[in-house]
């Protein structure tokens, strides 16, 4: 089955400047209980967002105006936690192409690259440059290459390289999916199984 | 050049290796349970496809379950669709379901052990991170998302990319009161919530080896909780007496074949690992985390860092996770009032959890300020638990005995701690709102949370051993 393809996008970001960002604060355990993917988005960060009312907390970078864009970029360790993939499906479905951060967690790399979302890591000093510059302009725009593999702050053309597993960069590049690969190799998997 | 454990394991299981793929792993048990596998099967339908090998996936209802009248339908509309949803779902594609109400029923982590399911040398995922409690017994465990949940089921095989490889030693005598509980926060203490990310973990030492399995399967379950990928320790004669005899491990000549095998599984002397720590069992107090991230830990006698103390760019994570957990700089927690003690979860509900808490509290009786929880893991747990009267001790005490389930550990189910209340907690996050909305937890050993129960504050377990010791 083919999935979401992802080459290349200019946007402008919403900055998140937090580090340790876990599962539970991208979508808490009291919203897993929906049976298909769609609509975790309406509770994407719930708890930082709405307050117990739910009503929109003011001060949370989703819900003021001057931030809007398909890259979200956080502080380092984001998606620590749980192996909820519904985490990935709460931010796609919100909207976002793409996460920025310094570093992520295993099991939320893999589950964003599943799903079409694209996690970039930077160095440290590029992320810092990146609050920076959105912190002085919110509508500050940036380039995500995936076929080239760059980041690239536009206004200021300052760029940096960033790595991604050949095998996964194909998949998302051409909306390839692992289970068709696997299955594709499924006489390997009946002969290791007789191997005994 | 030596192997090691890690990779011994992982080369039995590859059934294919490509260039610039990532390996096609073969899966021996998949776990699943409510919360992680509908939007799998729904996949599986899209595809047209059957579940592989049903034979090879075992499946429990953990996470949405009441965890008292479990007799009764669940109140909640949508907990018990997304476990109704389980049990048509387990019937459709032939899996064997230990739902509410079966003898098997647990947290899926407690459950694959105790049935002896979970064995040395064997590769096991479920869509939970904690999966990496089974790496215990010498075995590659983790956990996956529901899009590799689909892929297991389609397929019995996992793509995945050999992590590093880590090892950390913890050698000496602990302390009385110290378990295997305090070594693990310890341990994410001293290297943080990422020190272990894109790392297997492999720990050892004396100290390690002189653990129960259950206590060595509280440390793996934590590993992700460092960032680990998985966690793993080699199989021994400790891993091999608690594996004999169970329900579902091999039998007579199947046995012997095993333990055969199971006995060549070690790191070799000259393996080399990506990383290599070191720690001194003598180091370690009884811990317990003052943040909102489980390597926020301290010995319990010690103060809450000062925010100077980090730099910069982390003052104001630091300072947001002080301020939600309502504390302050150079705090100290012992004697710190609290409301909840939850004692449970896939960390710390076993029987010898049980036991342990039980010797402790027979005869005391828990502070009127607190209210205490103590959830068996397992439906098997909890038989045991009430044959050998410990529910008694616990009644007597004011630690009512409830049912098995994840409970108060991830605010999904009925069990939820309320806005602002401070809990003792033996499960495995202090995340915020983890135990439910504006909840605090302070992550710590059963006996540290017993202890909190009896005095209602705070409390070093330490100081009521030697009273003890005095009588």
């Amino acid at each position: 089955m083919s999935t979401k393809i992802f080459k290349h996008i200019q946007t402008s970001v919403v900055p998140l400047p937090i580090e340790n960002i876990d599962t539970d604060q991208i979508i808490p355990a009291r919203f897993l209980k929906a049976t298909t993917r769609e609509g975790f988005g309406n509770n994407l960060f719930r708890d930082w967002r709405f307050d117990n009312d739910g009503n929109p907390k003011e001060d949370f970078v989703l819900n003021e105006p001057k931030y809007s864009g398909k890259i979200l970029v956080a502080g380092k360790n984001f998606g620590c936690g749980s192996s909820r993939e519904h985490a990935a499906w709460a931010i796609a479905d919100y909207g976002f192409d793409a996460v920025v951060s310094s570093f992520f967690a295993d099991i939320f790399k893999g589950n964003a690259l599943n799903n079409g979302l694209l996690p970039v890591q930077v160095s440290d000093d590029f992320l810092k440059r990146i609050f920076e510059v959105v912190d002085a302009d919110p509508h500050t725009v940036i380039e995500i290459d995936l076929v080239d593999q760059f980041i690239k702050i536009v206004a200021t053309g300052e760029q940096e390289s960033f790595e991604v597993n050949p095998y996964k960069k194909a998949c998302m590049t051409n909306g390839y999916d692992d289970i068709d690969y696997i299955l594709s190799k499924k006489e390997l998997v009946v002969e290791f199984e007789g191997r005994g | 050049m030596g192997q090691t454990l890690f990779d011994k394991i992982w080369d039995a299981h590859v059934v294919s290796s490509n260039e610039g793929f990532p390996d096609i792993l073969y899966i021996d048990t998949h776990f699943i349970h409510e919360v992680t596998s509908p939007q799998a099967f729904d996949g599986l339908r899209l595809r047209g496809l059957p579940v592989f090998r049903p034979q090879q996936t075992v499946a429990t209802a953990d996470h949405n379950v009441p965890t008292w009248d479990q007799h009764l339908p669940i109140k909640e509309e949508l907990s018990r669709y997304q476990v109704d949803m389980l049990t048509k779902n387990c019937a459709e594609f032939g899996i064997e379901l230990y739902g509410l109400g079966h003898p098997f029923q647990g947290i899926v982590h407690v459950i694959g052990p105790e049935l002896g399911i979970t064995r040395p040398g064997s590769t096991y995922v479920c869509g939970d991170s904690h999966t990496s409690t089974h790496g215990a017994f010498g075995a590659i465990a983790f956990g996956i998302g529901t899009s590799q949940v689909e892929q297991v089921m389609a397929t019995q095989c996992l793509l995945q990319s050999r992590p590093k490889r880590m090892k950390i030693e913890v050698n000496g005598k602990l302390q009385k009161g110290v378990g295997a509980k305090d070594i693990i926060l310890y341990i994410i203490a001293q290297i943080s919530a990422a020190g272990g990310t894109g790392y297997a973990v492999e720990y050892a030492g004396d100290t390690i080896r002189s653990l129960s399995m259950e206590g060595r399967m509280t440390i793996c379950n934590m590993s992700i909780e460092m960032g680990a990928r998985c966690g793993l320790i080699a199989p021994d004669e400790t891993t091999i007496n608690y594996v004999k005899g169970r329900e579902f491990a091999p039998k007579g000549e199947e046995w012997d074949k095993a333990v055969a095998y199971w006995q060549t599984l070690y790191s070799d002397e000259d393996a080399d690992f990506d990383s290599v720590l070191s720690f001194k069992a003598e180091d370690i107090e009884p811990m317990i985390t003052y943040g909102t991230n489980p390597g926020m830990g301290i010995g319990v006698t010690q103060h809450v860092p000062e925010t100077a103390s980090f730099e910069q760019k982390e003052q104001g994570s630091y300072k947001k996770a002080l301020n939600y957990m309502g504390l302050h700089d150079d705090q100290q927690l012992l004697g710190k009032p609290i409301d909840y003690v939850f004692i449970g979860s896939c960390t710390n509900s076993r029987i010898e959890d049980l036991r342990e808490v039980a010797q402790f509290v027979k005869g005391k009786h828990k502070a009127d300020n607190v209210i205490v929880w103590v959830v068996p893991g397992s439906k098997q747990v909890q038989e045991q638990a009430i044959r050998e009267g410990l529910d008694k001790i616990f009644d007597a005490a004011g630690f009512p005995l409830r049912e098995p389930g994840c409970s108060a550990c991830l605010g999904m189910n009925e069990d939820k701690i309320p806005a602002g209340k401070y809990c003792v907690s033996t499960s495995n996050r202090n995340f915020e709102g983890r135990q439910g909305p504006n909840s605090r937890t302070f992550l710590a050993s059963p006996l540290t949370a017993a202890a909190s129960a009896i005095t209602g504050v705070v409390t070093d377990i330490r100081e009521f051993l030697k009273e003890e010791e005095l009588v």
